[in-house]
């Protein structure tokens, strides 16, 4: 094993130590607090009391959304930043969580106001704009740098489209699309959370057996061929995958901004590894969700959406990368 | 009769989109040959090595690889008797050069069967074979331009191929690093390896080569060994320069001198 190798795997299981850490303490944060122990008790079924109700019925849907939804972007960003070779090419920035948006504004002002046709309606949003990204961009194959341009005006669209849509709804229908268009997993009990985690769960496997054709894509389509891949379904597989998770994460939660973008950069900064690492940005998007959600519901004044904590951290995390480009090209 | 070469091109038109690069082009590729493509640029070389080696579906004919038609075998066995190495790759940044050199295995491998100690040591194999053993912990982008050309190779080695095609693999080496990948390649098909370069030096392809294609516009001009086509009136209709053509004192292969820097201009 090389010396990139060994610090990989240093990074994640220290990341993978991390979450868990982290999750331990946010089961014992809130108006009940309880000591780490008291929650691995409770975890464990050695406690049944009402801190066995507190930790597995109230806090844990929360806790394991964050990790499980945090990873689930965070891949999905990794993915299509690998795809496109470019930082900026995440599913936020190419409009999938915008055009998720549009479904469920679509689907609240059609079908009714439920958690079912938002849900629905964000899931079908999300996925068509994918695929409408992906056939204006497609010519001699989708090219990293054109996916990003032709995403970008399509999420401009969109969010004009957006607007006009939240104008001309009933104020009350408004007001609950937009506290999901803020983006939140506070609101997520096992009901929801469990068909979501049942479903990224379903992909993961997908994800790492399209790993080895990421890798090879990676080395540009020729060099991909002449080994031996089928380029453009490989590539529109893994696309589609990555689309899958955000949708199916954006469906549930609303759209939660940057986790996708920053994740599998810093990711990749820590391993100094080539490309997009997965499992490293899945881990540290966990993490991050988490630690934003927990920031969301403590450490402020109010509490506030986690949609809202993310995209402070984030937009602070899209400066620094400016000033480093800027940095980098001066 | 001899048995067909293994490898060939039959009557295959060429094209991206409505661009039409090359017509009714046949070629050959000789069994345990060094074969060299020469041609002035956007000629159809690097157009033909890829519909050789299975990446651009021919529009008309066919390309045949063993007596069928390459487009009717799996992809992965394809790549597994022809290994490519492209005009243009791209190193993923910070990987390891032994990383790097890894990823040709992959038309061996598959998601239930692989095999760890071929792939082990295929790539030390390779590694070995182009020099850079020493170098396998290193960061590709960190090399020297040579350094990074053999890695390249080595990549498409580890591929473990019979047949091998390299696209101008000496273009932006300064000349000592030129030769030595020429020598290497020399070495590798005298150990029995079919090897197919693009080159845009003629006294080098004429030097190197056991059968030479020249190319222009799409079409094979010429081919066959370089000492019997290599004529002073090939080269200023192909590359429409006036030239010498002289036994080489070292080689005795053919060796082209410019008469004039000024070109004439291609040919009508
Ligand atoms: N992907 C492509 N799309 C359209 N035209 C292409 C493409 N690749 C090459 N060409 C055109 O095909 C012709 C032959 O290209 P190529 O085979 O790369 O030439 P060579 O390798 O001999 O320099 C050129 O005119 C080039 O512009
Ligand atoms: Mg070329």
């Amino acid at each position: 094993m090389n010396r990139l190798r060994r610090r990989r795997a240093a990074l994640q299981l220290a990341l993978g130590l991390a979450g868990l850490g982290l999750a331990v303490i946010a089961l014992g944060l809130g108006d009940y607090p309880l000591t780490p122990a008291q929650v691995l008790a409770a975890l464990t079924g050695q406690e049944t009391g009402f801190a066995h109700t507190v930790v597995v019925d109230w806090r844990a849907p929360r806790v394991a959304v964050a990790l499980v939804f945090g990873a689930a972007l965070a891949v999905s960003g990794a993915l299509f930043q690998s795809l496109t070779r470019n930082p900026l090419g995440s599913p936020d920035v190419i409009g999938l969580s915008t055009g998720s948006y549009t479904g469920a504004l679509v689907a609240v002002a059609w079908l009714g106001s439920g958690r079912l046709a938002t849900g629905g309606g964000a899931l079908i949003g999300g996925l068509v704009t994918a695929g409408l990204v992906y056939a204006l961009a497609r010519r001699d194959g989708a090219q990293g740098f054109r996916l990003i341009v032709v995403g970008i005006g399509v999420t401009a669209m969109l969010h004009a489209f957006n607007l006009f849509l939240l104008m001309r709804l009933r104020e009350e229908v408004a007001m609950t699309a937009a506290i999901w268009g803020a983006g939140s997993i506070g609101l997520i009990g096992w009901d929801q959370a469990g068909p979501a985690i049942v479903a990224l769960a379903l992909i993961a496997p997908l994800v790492v057996a399209c790993a080895p054709g990421l890798r090879q894509l990676e080395l540009g389509d020729d060099a991909a061929g002449g080994h031996g891949l089928k380029v453009e379904p490989t590539r529109l597989a893994i696309l589609a995958l990555g689309a899958g998770l955000t949708a199916i994460v954006t469906a549930s939660a609303g759209p939660i901004a940057f986790i996708s973008l920053a994740a599998p950069q810093i990711a990749q900064r820590l391993t100094r590894s080539a490309a997009t690492p997965l499992l490293a940005s899945a881990l540290l998007g966990g993490l991050g969700l988490l630690a934003a959600d927990l920031v969301a519901q403590f450490a402020l004044p109010v509490a506030a959406p986690t949609g809202a904590v993310t995209v402070v951290l984030g937009g602070a995390y899209l400066v620094d990368l400016m000033i480093r480009e800027a940095r980098r090209l001066r | 009769m001899r048995p067909a070469e293994r490898l060939r091109a039959e009557a295959v038109t060429l094209a991206y989109g409505r661009r039409v690069v090359a017509e009714n082009l046949t070629a050959v590729v000789p069994d345990g040959g060094f074969t060299v493509i020469v041609g002035p640029n956007a000629c159809g070389k690097s157009t033909l090595l890829r519909a050789l080696a299975r990446l651009l579906p021919p529009r008309a004919g066919q390309v045949v690889l063993d007596g069928r038609s390459i487009a009717s075998q799996p992809t992965k066995a394809v790549a597994r008797q022809i290994g490519l190495l492209p005009q243009s790759s791209i190193a993923p940044p910070g990987i390891a050069v032994e990383d790097l050199v890894a990823r040709g295995r992959y038309p061996h491998q598959s998601l239930l069967r692989r095999s760890l100690e071929r792939d082990r040591t295929a790539v030390a194999r390779a590694m070995a074979a182009t020099g850079v053993s020493d170098l396998a912990e290193q960061v590709v982008d960190e090399l020297s331009g040579g350094q990074r050309q053999r890695v390249w190779i080595a990549m498409a080695l580890a591929q473990d191929t019979e047949i091998i095609l390299l696209d101008e693999p000496t273009t932006f080496l300064d000349i000592a690093h030129q030769v030595e990948v020429l020598e290497l390649l020399a070495r590798l098909n005298r150990q029995g390896k079919t090897v197919v370069a693009v080159l845009h030096d003629l006294n080098q392809a004429a030097r190197y080569a056991s059968h030479l294609i020249v190319m222009a516009d799409g079409q094979q001009v010429a081919c066959g060994p370089p000492a019997a086509i290599l004529t002073e009136d090939l080269i200023s209709r192909v590359f429409g320069l006036p030239c010498l053509v002289m036994p080489d004192p070292v080689t005795g292969a053919p060796l082209v001198i410019p008469r004039s820097a000024e070109r004439l201009g291609p040919i009508a």
